[in-house]
């Protein structure tokens, strides 16, 4: 599977495009419940503080703009021709606004504040949690997920999350607050004009859905074309060199000119329409103003139902303050939903199921006690005993020494339950033994050394190892008790004496020399510009593979494991350099039960039991002399006259 | 650094000239709408005169009206401006990444190549956009309203003057302490990528040791890092807005105050009190949207330097005055060749190298990684440039030769191969636009590709994936060889182009070289002695340099790293199974 396994990773910029909305959002109701949940969860005290926070400032802001009608028509007006004018009440009404501006600054200041935290808390925890919860998914979900698309979560999702919670909420909470305090208030002036003044603003809102809609599907189309594009840029980039050495740099720039003509038009046509719905509400916005200023003066004229001049002047300054909160509902349409897109992806990764792991059986360092029983300790003895403790029966704990003894008991398996990829597989490596794995592409070798660590669960029979079975064994001792170096060497940022104590976290300095001298990697540490404290960057990528290749054995040394799974862990190395790295690992291998996955027949010939595989089954075993005897086709391999395989 | 760009703005200079005006036209409008609703207001209703209510309100509609085609006009020209300006963009980029030399496609991972044409384009079109509508829009606003107050009342008017010059001077030093806080928090952001990016990339690292919880602590780490970063920087914007708030509201109350004493001795009216007050809002919005066009604008200064990094790289490898439009025949010398990735910095990865390679020679190439094999090849076709010496092909310095001329005479089939997406057909097309099928069919005979071609279920016609990822190592490694001997060349070069195939099919293609093309001159590199030992001679390499230079008998004899290699493969012992496909 490893093999086969998507290693892409597109960059942060994969689908990062602003202002586009993502086709359909299901459930989008339950989404925002969740988001909310979450936020109160953790924040609900701070939410009480920011929403009395919005009402202090949207009553502040109402008190402005009643303010200037009410210090003109009570104040300045009766003070118009008057010889000896007193300021007195003026200042006093201006000191009472003052006040509530005090307030509402106050009040705005502290939303500000707050916000900050319940926004950046949020995200961290959510963060948090989604790092948390994908180390405990199986390695089936990174198989089956591509990594540029994972890391999408962490970016772009998170991302567009952090708007939707500091900007859209506040925002939504602001206006619908604002939006019922001038309805209220529209609906003691003067109820038929407020009904107007609704049908007016629900036109706006049909008005501005139907453009929304139509740059929505253009901005589809323009995600669409994005893709496109993408795709062919990563190709091409990718292939960059031998589009040069075929000198076809003339098609490849007409294939890109057409697809980015496609991309021009739709984004063209997307912003083009997002750009619209601002003006179009602003002036159906006036275009209100108008009507309910016509329809409201035919009413006030002819005193109906006793409205007034004055009240039509109040009635429109509201008029004028309730467009503006639904232009900005309408505005944050398009981040709320591409924030609830956002956060399906989130949750959806939070809602994998993780690894389950259903053992007991517990791998404990141990010492002998002058009957040579096992006695568990908490020293590094370098000795280790398996404890069981027996729930069912009588609550007793017995232990078991680690052996290393590993069997395949009739093993099926496969990565769907209906396509199987291993067959009726029956190992039995002995302590200390070296086996060897041999087999094409794709014969199951990898997969074979995944189950013994329980990467992939089994569909048919039993691996047992030192006779117990392994799913009775807890996940993280199991691994504990394995040693893998696998063919691509991953590497970590940080120094290379950090990489080597990966391997054990709690590794003395000698201890880190000592492994990286079994894997013959302290000559060359030794001459890196800072030595052991040299810095690795990106996957290690300032060292040769073969540098790497030891690291990565010193890393396995240094853990010390009583089995030992080494998957292809020369083959990208000429066979000069091999031969060091070959030293390094012979001897790590020594003592050890040993399973090695090898390209080339020189590194196995030594193995004590090889397994040829062919599509998912056994079909020879035995050791060099055995196998060449057979004249099968490992024969057939190791001699070159491999005319007869090629048929 | 966003202005060198503006010059890929070509076509479309002229909706991005008409979106300001078009900007500024919704803006005129906009001013004259709140002196006739106050109209309305005072002399409409205020005197109940019915027909000026619907006069002024026509007249209202009409300005609205214009508004909203100066709106949507600007609006659409701003999208085109902007979508067009990105457009070309990615096209100057594409274009001149296709003249790139091998080095500058190093310096620029794929990666990276590929956010460059996508994300930081897409964050220049939104600030050009942004640029474009705002950058006029909003001082066009703020000193519409400006001249407007001055015309009521130069005195109330000079409070805003102050205001404004107070609120800007605050606004730019706030800006500039966030615009730091924030340059770090994308810089920690990479961190958190990184850190996440490497534990999906080491899955199976990470749980073979059983280190889920170490790469949690290591990352509740770097993700407090960014909160901590973050908060610092929302606590200095936090400021932004209450202070904006305090000088509209300190604004509006010293107006009211100043503005009620001149109303008392009549040199103010209240009507244009009341204009007053809504265009101080109209200012101190404009500040606002000035001071997110100032944001917008260092924010996209990173994405604008990375596309100018890739439009601006210039190719070290450039046609000569008078090009040599034919390669005479597949002879090859090396003149003292030195050659190093980055000129003047260590030790060059070739030194010394001297060869002489008759034309239809077959030459094996071995050595160990790292030993230059590869470099020495590449500068054949002229994929680099030595940095000393001279390298000759067809009796003339490569230096010397059309690009295309010399690269479709010297046929290499690179290390890291690539299949595209397309029928097998299609990819074998690259070697020869015009190949018949008949042709394409040959050289896949020739490259032992045929037999799995043929079966296929849809033969030549099959799709080939992206990456070619449905054919095998082996197939994919056949195919290219395939496409390389369609060019035809004189010279055909394979860099450890067979490592995937078994020995028996690796041995068949070279006998086809040896009949089919006898006259073409073979360079093979390989890591098995078997895949080289029938050349006409093989040049051993050792750290740059060529440690020898001789039939397989001759290096037997007298040198060492070759007898070496060889008895550490001999009896079949570096086979591999990689081989049925």
């Amino acid at each position: 599977m490893a093999e086969e396994r998507k290693q892409e990773f597109n960059g942060p910029g994969g689908r990062r495009m602003a202002g586009r909305p993502r086709p359909k959002v299901e459930n989008p109701g339950l989404l925002f419940r969740r988001i909310m949940s979450y936020v109160f969860k953790y924040y609900g005290v701070h939410m009480i503080v920011v929403l009395v926070c919005i009402v202090l400032s949207v009553f502040a802001n109402v008190q402005g703009t009643m303010f200037t009608r009410t210090l003109i028509d009570n104040y300045i007006t009766p003070m118009i021709g008057q010889p000896n004018p007193d300021f007195g009440p003026l200042l006093g009404a201006m000191a009472r606004v003052a006040c509530f501006y005090g307030v509402g600054i106050a009040a705005a200041f502290t939303q500000q504040v707050v916000m900050a935290h319940v926004n950046q808390g949020t995200l961290k925890r959510l963060r948090e949690d989604l790092f948390d919860h994908m180390q405990s998914l199986p390695i089936k979900y990174f198989d089956t997920h591509s990594h540029g698309d994972i890391m999408s979560v962490y970016t772009n999702d998170i991302d567009t999350l952090r708007q939707m919670i500091s900007q859209s909420m506040p925002q939504l909470f602001n206006s619908a607050i604002t939006i019922v305090s001038i309805l209220s208030m529209m609906l003691v002036l003067s109820v038929p004009l407020t009904i107007l003044t609704l049908v007016m603003v629900a036109l706006m809102l049909f008005v501005t859905m139907q453009v929304t809609k139509r740059s929505g599907s253009n901005f589809i189309a323009q995600q669409k074309n994005i893709g496109k594009l993408n795709g062919f840029i990563e190709e091409t980039m990718t292939g960059q060199k031998v589009v040069k050495v075929f000198c076809h740099e003339e098609e490849s720039i007409k294939t890109f000119d057409q697809l980015n003509e496609e991309l021009y038009q739709s984004a063209y046509k997307a912003n083009a329409f997002a750009n619209i719905i601002g003006p179009v509400n602003a002036q159906m916005g006036n275009a209100n103003y108008v009507v309910v200023a016509l329809v409201g003066g035919l009413l006030a004229l002819n005193s109906y139902a006793g409205f007034t001049v004055g009240a039509l002047a109040s009635f429109l300054t509201f008029n004028k303050g309730f467009s503006m909160p639904i232009n900005q509902v309408s505005m944050q349409f398009n981040s709320i939903i591409m924030a609830l897109a956002g956060a399906e992806r989130v949750f959806k990764l939070l809602d994998e199921k993780p690894e389950t792991d259903e053992g007991y059986v517990m791998l404990v360092n141990c010492e002998y006690d002058e009957n040579g029983n096992i006695v568990e300790t908490e020293k590094h003895t370098g000795q280790w005993a398996w404890k069981h403790y027996h729930k069912q029966s009588d609550h007793s704990t017995t232990y078991q020494k680690l052996e290393g003894d590993v069997t395949f008991n009739h093993v099926d398996f496969g990565y769907r339950d209906d396509k199987m990829v291993l067959h009726d597989i029956v190992i039995h490596a002995k302590p200390g033994e070296k086996v060897a794995l041999v087999g094409s592409t794709g014969a199951g070798k990898t997969t074979i050394t995944n189950l013994i660590n329980r990467f992939y669960d089994i569909q048919d029979g039993k691996i047992r190892y030192d006779n117990i079975n392994i799913n009775k064994i807890k996940k993280a001792d199991l691994r504990r008790s394995l040693g893998i170096v696998l063919q691509d060497t991953h590497l970590f940022t940080g120094t290379v004496r950090d990489n080597i104590r990966y391997g054990k976290l709690d590794a003395t300095e000698e201890e880190i020399v000592a492994a990286a001298k079994l894997a013959n990697a302290d000559g060359f540490i030794r001459r890196l510009p800072q030595g052991y404290d040299t810095m690795l960057k990106g996957d290690g990528a300032n060292l040769s593979q073969g540098q790497r290749q030891l690291l990565a054995i010193a890393r396995a040394a240094i853990a010390d494991p009583p089995v030992l799974i080494l998957d292809e862990a020369t083959s990208s190395i000429d066979t000069r350099t091999e031969k060091i790295v070959q030293d390094g690992m012979d001897k790590l291998m020594k003592g050890r039960t040993t399973f090695v996955i090898a390209h080339r027949l020189s590194t196995i010939k030594n193995s004590d039991t090889i397994l040829v595989l062919e599509q998912g089954r056994i079909v020879e075993r035995g050791n060099h002399e055995q196998l060449l005897e057979q004249k099968g086709r490992y024969y057939q391999l190791y001699t070159g006259k491999s005319d007869a395989l090629t048929a | 650094m966003l202005r060198t760009l503006f010059k890929y703005i070509g076509e479309f200079k002229t909706p991005a000239f008409l979106t300001p005006m078009c900007m500024i036209g919704e803006v005129i409008c906009e001013m004259i709408i709140p002196v006739l609703m106050g109209r309305i207001v005072d002399v409409g209703i205020g005197g109940s005169d019915m027909n000026y209510i619907i006069r002024t309100g026509l007249v209202m509609l009409f300005v609205a009206l214009m508004g909203l085609f100066f709106g949507i006009m600007g609006g659409v020209f701003g999208a085109k401006a902007s979508a067009g300006f990105a457009r070309n963009l990615r096209k100057a980029m594409h274009d001149n990444i296709q003249t790139f030399s091998f080095s500058s496609i190093d310096k620029f991972s794929s990666s990276s190549l590929v956010t460059r044409l996508t994300t930081d384009v897409t964050n220049i079109q939104n600030a050009f956009q942004m640029i474009l509508r705002m950058a006029m829009r909003a001082p066009a606003s703020m000193i519409i309203a400006m001249i407007m107050s001055f015309i009521i009342s130069p005195k109330l008017a000079s409070i805003y003057l102050a205001a404004v010059f107070l609120l800007a001077i605050v606004m730019f030093f706030i800006m500039r302490r966030a615009t730091k806080y924030f340059q770090q928090v994308f810089k920690r952001y990479d961190d958190l990528n990184n850190s996440v990016q490497e534990n999906v990339s080491s899955i199976r690292v990470v749980k073979a040791y059983v280190r889920e919880e170490y790469e949690i602590n290591k990352f509740h780490k770097a993700a407090e890092n960014i909160y901590e970063m973050f908060i610092k920087a929302e606590m200095n914007i936090a400021g932004v807005s209450p202070i904006m708030m305090t000088v509209v509201y300190g604004c509006i109350l010293l107006i009211s105050w100043f503005g009620a004493h001149l109303i008392v001795v009549d040199e103010l009216q209240t009507g244009q009190l009341m204009s007053l007050l809504t265009y101080c809002m109209n200012i101190l919005m404009s500040l606002m949207m000035l001071s997110m066009v100032f944001i917008m604008i260092t924010m996209s200064q990173a994405s604008a330097r990375r596309i100018s990094e890739v439009i601006e790289e210039k190719s070290n490898l450039t046609n000569p005055e008078n090009p040599i439009m034919e390669v005479p025949d597949g002879s090859i010398q090396f003149e003292d060749v030195d050659f190093s990735y980055r000129p003047g910095t260590g030790d060059p990865v070739l030194k010394d190298v001297n060869l002489d390679i008759k034309s239809g020679e077959s030459i094996g190439i071995i050595g160990g990684t790292g030993s230059a094999k590869s470099s020495l090849v590449n500068l054949i076709s002229r994929l680099y440039d030595v940095t000393q010496g001279k390298v000759i092909v067809g009796g003339y310095d490569v230096r010397d030769y059309d690009l295309d001329t010399l690269r479709n005479q010297v046929s290499v089939v690179l290390q890291k191969n690539v299949l595209f997406s397309g029928t097998i057909l299609d990819n074998l097309r690259w070697g020869d636009k015009n190949a018949t099928e008949e042709e394409c069919i040959k050289a896949c005979q020739m490259a032992c590709a045929d037999e799995f071609i043929q079966k296929m279920p849809e033969g030549y016609n099959t799709w080939i994936e992206q990456g070619g990822s449905n054919v095998s190592g082996g197939q994919r490694q056949r195919l290219c060889i395939a496409r390389a001997l369609l060019k035809k060349p004189k010279i055909l070069i394979l860099d450890d182009s067979t490592s995937a195939v078994d020995t028996a099919t690796d041995a068949k293609i070279r006998k086809a070289f040896r009949e089919e093309i006898p006259g073409t001159t073979k360079l093979i590199i390989a890591q098995r002695i078997s895949s080289v030992k029938d050349c006409d001679r093989i040049i051993v390499m050792e750290d740059g340099r060529i440690n020898g230079f001789g039939t397989h008998d001759e290096l037997l004899a007298d040198n060492d790293i070759y007898r070496e290699v060889y008895e550490s493969q001999v009896g079949g012992a570096s086979a591999d199974f990689d081989k049925k496909e």
